[in-house]
């Protein structure tokens, strides 16, 4: 049966056989790149294009209708016309940081891509500290948002990025508690085994009510370190224009609009691998036949479905909720999810340590 | 005490973020409220009394009932309507007052209806073209009459 595995494997064996093994690695290295940017790309105007179909759904409008098939060309149009727009760079802006920033902050999007698992053993990189590594390279994109802000010298574009910092590192703790609850159940922070250990069934099923919490605080505190409403105070059209990135045009602000979906699709695929199981089909304990039928999906297109589905969570609550005050925003971090989640995490733990869960 | 207010208020909070999304989520499954005009595909039924521009109303065999009376004329706020006369002479010799030309300035018009409603005979009414695009401002200068066209039998 034809796999992703046995395509990457056998590419693997043909570059080793003919070439000596620095250049196959070399030429490995080439191959991963291109695919990370072809996914990039990719995944801009498939996500683009979703979120302005979603978005106009739930307000009752149609969306983008007239390029293409039903509008599918649209996202395309638009990344023509950003790619031949002028990059302006403003007068008394710091030039070098300036035009540093968005590429700052798409190559820490594209590190993150490193440990995910496409599908059964289709992994850039599959190391033993994948979570942390996932959590703690995420949290360094804020210095990207920053660094624009700043360099930007522009009043918004500062405040917006100062917004920015304040969320990211406040949720980044919310968000790193309800990893750290299902951590407590697989014992491994190796992403390989975190989804092995799923194979009877997901843990937001095993976990009882314990990792349902975890998995809402992770849906909130990830819609929050990805700047997207109800918390996208950053860039707040109505009061800072929008924010770090308003000084920004043609291809650098490209940069920055692709990072922002590219962040959301890390996000909810590292969602899914905790909470539904990675690229593991849906498994009932010990239904043999219904689990059997299960294993005919492929493994990528399990973890594409449930991915994308969390993505659509995340765009579902960007088009109902309203945006938060800076105020009621950390509020609800340092009063509400931290507490809760902490008290989650203790739960949780005594239901790893008694066995409770499945 | 503090601890079930606390409680609850999370509670609550959930319940009524959840209804939100139940709405949105309705809309996104019910695709038949779409309230979305599809403009130039799909024209829109306009009310009856939308008001697009002024024009004169003429029969099948070409003929209008304008008077010349020029009461659209004085009615008009902004001086949109402009009357010329002439005088037809009449089979037993009498002459007769009717209009030559009967000048419309859209560009001026508000289309506030008061020549409308100044019109003892109803010659002009308010139609529902609001596609007034032109190139140039000349050719919103209109002549409403109809060439050769002329006033109805027993309309004075």
């Amino acid at each position: 049966m034809l796999s992703l595995e046995s395509i990457t494997n056998s590419i693997h064996a043909w570059l080793n056989n003919t070439f000596n093994p620095t250049l196959a690695l070399l030429l490995e290295f080439v191959i991963v790149g291109t695919c990370a940017i072809g996914l990039f790309t990719v995944l801009g105007l498939v996500l683009v294009l979703m979120e302005r179909k979603v978005s106009a759904y739930m307000q009752i409008r149609l969306g983008p209708n007239r390029v293409g098939y039903g509008g599918s060309m649209q996202t395309l149009a638009d990344t023509l016309k950003l790619a031949v727009k002028e990059g302006l760079t403003p007068d008394g802006a710091d030039k070098f940081l300036f035009n540093l920033a968005p590429f700052i902050v798409i190559i820490i999007s594209m590190l993150i891509l490193a440990p995910i698992p496409f599908a059964k053993g289709f992994q850039i990189w599959d190391m033993n500290i994948g979570v942390l590594y996932v959590s703690a390279v995420s949290s360094v994109s804020v210095i990207g948002i920053l660094m624009a802000g700043w360099a930007s010298n522009n009043k918004y574009s500062l405040l917006g990025a100062m917004r920015s910092g304040a969320q990211i590192v406040s949720y980044e703790l919310s968000a790193g508690l309800s990893i750290l609850s299902i951590i407590v159940l697989t014992g491994s922070l190796k992403i390989s085994d975190i989804i092995a250990s799923q194979e009877n069934g997901w843990w937001i099923f095993k976990g009882h009510i314990p990792a349902v919490i975890a998995f809402v605080i992770f849906i909130i505190a990830v819609t929050a370190e990805t700047n997207r409403a109800p918390f996208d105070l950053a860039e707040a059209e109505s009061e800072l224009t929008a924010g770090f990135h308003t000084e920004y045009s043609g291809m650098k602000f490209a940069l920055f609009f692709l990072a922002e979906y590219v962040n959301i699709f890390i996000a909810c695929s590292l969602g899914a691998i905790l909470f539904l199981g990675g690229w593991m089909p849906l498994h009932i304990g010990n239904w043999s036949g219904f689990n059997h039928i299960m294993d005919f999906i492929p493994s990528s297109i399990w973890f594409i479905s449930k991915v994308f589905f969390l993505i659509f969570v995340i765009m579902w609550f960007r088009w109902t909720f309203p945006r938060l005050r800076v105020d009621q925003l950390l509020n609800l971090e340092w009063k509400y999810l931290l507490p809760i989640s902490m008290f989650n995490l203790l739960l949780m733990t005594l239901v790893a340590i008694m066995g409770w869960h499945f | 005490m503090f601890l079930s207010d606390y409680i609850s208020e999370i509670f609550n909070a959930t319940k009524s973020l959840l209804k939100g999304m139940r709405r949105t989520g309705y809309y996104f499954t019910h695709h038949k409220q779409i309230i979305t005009q599809q403009y130039p595909d799909v024209k829109q039924i306009l009310p009856e009394r939308f008001r697009g521009e002024v024009v004169m109303t003429h029969d099948e065999k070409n003929e209008h009932a304008c008077t010349g009376c020029t009461a659209c004329e004085l009615a008009c706020p902004n001086g949109t309507i402009k009357i010329i006369t002439k005088f037809d002479i009449l089979p037993d010799g009498k002459k007769k007052k009717a209009i030559d030309t009967f000048i419309y300035h859209l560009e001026l018009c508000t289309m506030c209806n008061l020549c409308i409603e100044a019109c003892p005979t109803d010659a002009i009414k308010m139609a529902q073209n609001f596609e007034h695009s032109v190139y140039d401002r000349s050719q919103l200068t209109k002549t409403l009459n109809k060439p050769g066209s002329k006033i109805k039998e027993g309309i004075e």
